[in-house]
């Protein structure tokens, strides 16, 4: 019987953040631009056991602003402290069951939740990195996430999984790694940003280098760009909501009062619904990371790739299985995106499942507890032989 | 994967998976909860896909393991290449299709074989209601109103032997069936098959020249 909810039993229970450290100089790690970065870790956090075949291993891609934190506690929380950001989904005899599975969540390159970043010292100013961090692209991620898996011996993954710019990340190893993997799971995303996210994000990116703390990404160890990084989470909140869950949420609810302030105190419950959440995020999150990820998120291009049997095939051994989601109300990567991945998929003759679910929450429903998206994939990773 | 038991898939269910190849590639278009899918994976080793309109049952058929695309049938079949498949599959949704000879067309395209089946709008009792009562017939088939029917039109085994030659198909096979009301046991029917059979089941395939 498979649970959405966390009791504790379904839960992973205490786990524990790792690193993994490589591309020592002078061997460092060759970007996709050229740029060579080194050295690099890797954070990530494993649930399950590996089997003796290890063959029972699923790697987890995270969204842009998440981290390796996929379930589970750390020893360390306190008592508000929510768990990983899919504890729903991960866990014994939960849809992806760590009594089955050898789950591997890595964090992304670039990102500031213990990867390598532009907030991590540069070797060779013993500074952060700042604007000198090179480029990195969403394949340069899934290059890291694969060099991983090597040095923790693992030859095959039974699965790659992943929401939005974890779904890019899940696309970038099909093409980049077919004969690697058995199933990838690519869940609201699409194969290439459309102007409106490119324009989201780039919103987003202006926000944080027009506040004066931004000081071309210099401002580590002075004061940081709160105000722009608050108002880029504001923007990035409402791409990831859905005009009926606001309507639902908010309305046009007046926050802690009766009538109107008349001035701009913020008198709506979505304004200051908006501004709860760009305050939370920037006691954790770092501002140029943002820039970097959006960035590769905005570069990231795998259509010709997806429409070239020869990238999907490998070495033709074996078809990778596919399972396409997409969600009704998600408007920065809507259905009709995700219907281009699964026709160029068919077009290819790739073995590809899709279901679009019903729901209102807009983009961000697949980090909302739903007991058919659970049934979902739990079904499917039975189903691969 | 759970294969279900043989008994309680739809008679014509039944007869269609007899008629079929092992190890082959199969479409399902309206593969329902999968349930002629799963049996041919299990007992014929058939890779299967199906395309289903309803996201529950999608979602149902993916969750068993099935390949389902939860789509509209007449889009879903223009993406594949040229023969993709041994058998496409379109069991009772003819009668519901707007463009019926432009969807074989692109079903005879992407697979070999086309396996078709539909209520007989020429059953005696249809033709007993209309005669005799003069209202628009409904039956255990075809259990709609006029006005609240799917159906948007009705096909007898005679129009579609005529279709298939006009349109530019061979028959390679008819087998008319009589079915109980829940369709899950049935005979095959051999004689006056026009006025007896509640289902028509054909194989057709594109005269290719």
């Amino acid at each position: 019987m498979i649970k959405t909810t966390t009791s504790q039993e379904s839960s992973v229970g205490i786990v524990e953040k790792k690193y993994y450290t490589f591309a020592n100089p002078p061997e460092e790690l060759v970007l996709e631009s050229g740029a060579r970065i080194g050295p690099v870790t890797i954070a990530y956090e494993t649930y399950g056991q590996l089997n003796k075949q290890k063959d029972n291993c699923i790697l987890l891609a995270h969204a842009f602003s998440g981290d390796s934190h996929a379930a589970g506690f750390y020893a360390t929380d306190g008592e508000g402290d929510k768990p990983g950001w899919w504890d729903f989904l991960v866990g014994p005899g939960q849809g992806i069951d760590t009594d089955k599975y050898f789950v591997i969540c890595p964090n992304i390159l670039g990102s500031c939740m213990g990867s390598t970043g532009p907030s991590s010292i540069n070797p060779k100013t013993s500074r952060p990195y700042a604007l000198d961090f090179p480029m990195m692209t969403i394949g340069d991620m899934v290059v890291t996430q694969k060099a991983l898996i090597d040095h923790l011996g693992i030859s095959s993954l039974l699965a790659v999984i992943g929401g939005s710019v974890g779904g890019m990340q899940v696309l970038e190893w099909c093409v980049r790694f077919p004969d690697f993997i058995r199933a990838a799971v690519p869940i609201a995303t699409t194969m290439r940003h459309s102007a409106l996210a490119i324009a989201f994000n780039e919103i987003a990116r202006q926000s944080i280098m027009a506040d004066p703390n931004w000081k071309q990404g210099k401002y580590y160890g002075g004061n940081k760009p709160d105000m722009g990084l608050a108002v880029a989470r504001m923007v990035g909140h409402v791409t990831y909501l859905s005009d009926e869950a606001m309507r639902r949420k908010f309305g046009r609810k007046l926050q802690d009062k009766a009538s109107f302030s008349f001035g701009f105190d913020g008198d709506f419950q979505v304004e200051s619904y908006l501004r709860h959440q760009g305050s939370k995020f920037v006691t954790r999150f770092d501002a140029n990371s943002l820039l970097y990820i959006t960035k590769a998120a905005d570069y990231f291009d795998v259509v010709e790739q997806m429409s070239n049997p020869d990238f999907l095939k490998g070495s033709g051994t074996k078809q990778t299985k596919y399972l396409v989601v997409s969600y009704s109300s998600d408007w920065l990567y809507p259905t009709y995106q995700a219907k281009e991945l699964v026709k160029s998929l068919k077009r290819c003759s790739q073995d590809v499942s899709f279901c679009e679910i019903e729901a209102d929450c807009g983009h961000d429903a697949f980090l909302i507890p739903d007991q058919r998206f659970t049934t979902l994939i739990g079904g499917f990773l039975d189903g691969i032989s | 994967m759970v294969s279900p038991d043989s008994e309680n898939i739809r008679f014509d269910l039944r007869i269609i998976a007899s008629m079929i190849d092992p190890e082959c590639r199969v479409l399902d278009l309206g593969c329902g909860n999968g349930d002629l899918l799963a049996w041919l994976a299990a007992n014929k080793n058939v890779i299967g896909t199906g395309v289903e309109q309803d996201k529950k049952k999608a979602a149902h058929c993916i969750s068993r393991g099935l390949s389902v695309l939860q789509g509209d049938l007449n889009e879903e079949v223009e993406d594949y290449p040229d023969c993709s498949f041994d058998y496409v599959i379109l069991s009772q949704t003819l009668q519901q299709v707007f463009e019926p000879a432009r969807l074989l067309n692109s079903l005879a395209r992407i697979g070999r074989k086309v396996i078709v089946s539909f209520p007989n709008f020429s059953h005696h009792s249809i033709r007993l209601q209309l005669l005799f009562k003069g209202v628009a017939p409904k039956s255990d088939e075809l259990p709609y109103s006029w006005y609240d029917s799917p159906n948007i039109r009705v096909i007898t085994l005679k129009d579609f032997r005529k279709f298939s030659r006009d349109v530019g198909y061979n028959i390679l096979k008819e087998i008319t069936i009589s079915t109980n009301p829940a369709n899950n046991e049935g005979s095959i029917i051999r004689y006056f098959t026009d006025i007896r059979a509640t289902y028509g089941i054909y194989i057709i395939e594109k005269i290719r020249s």
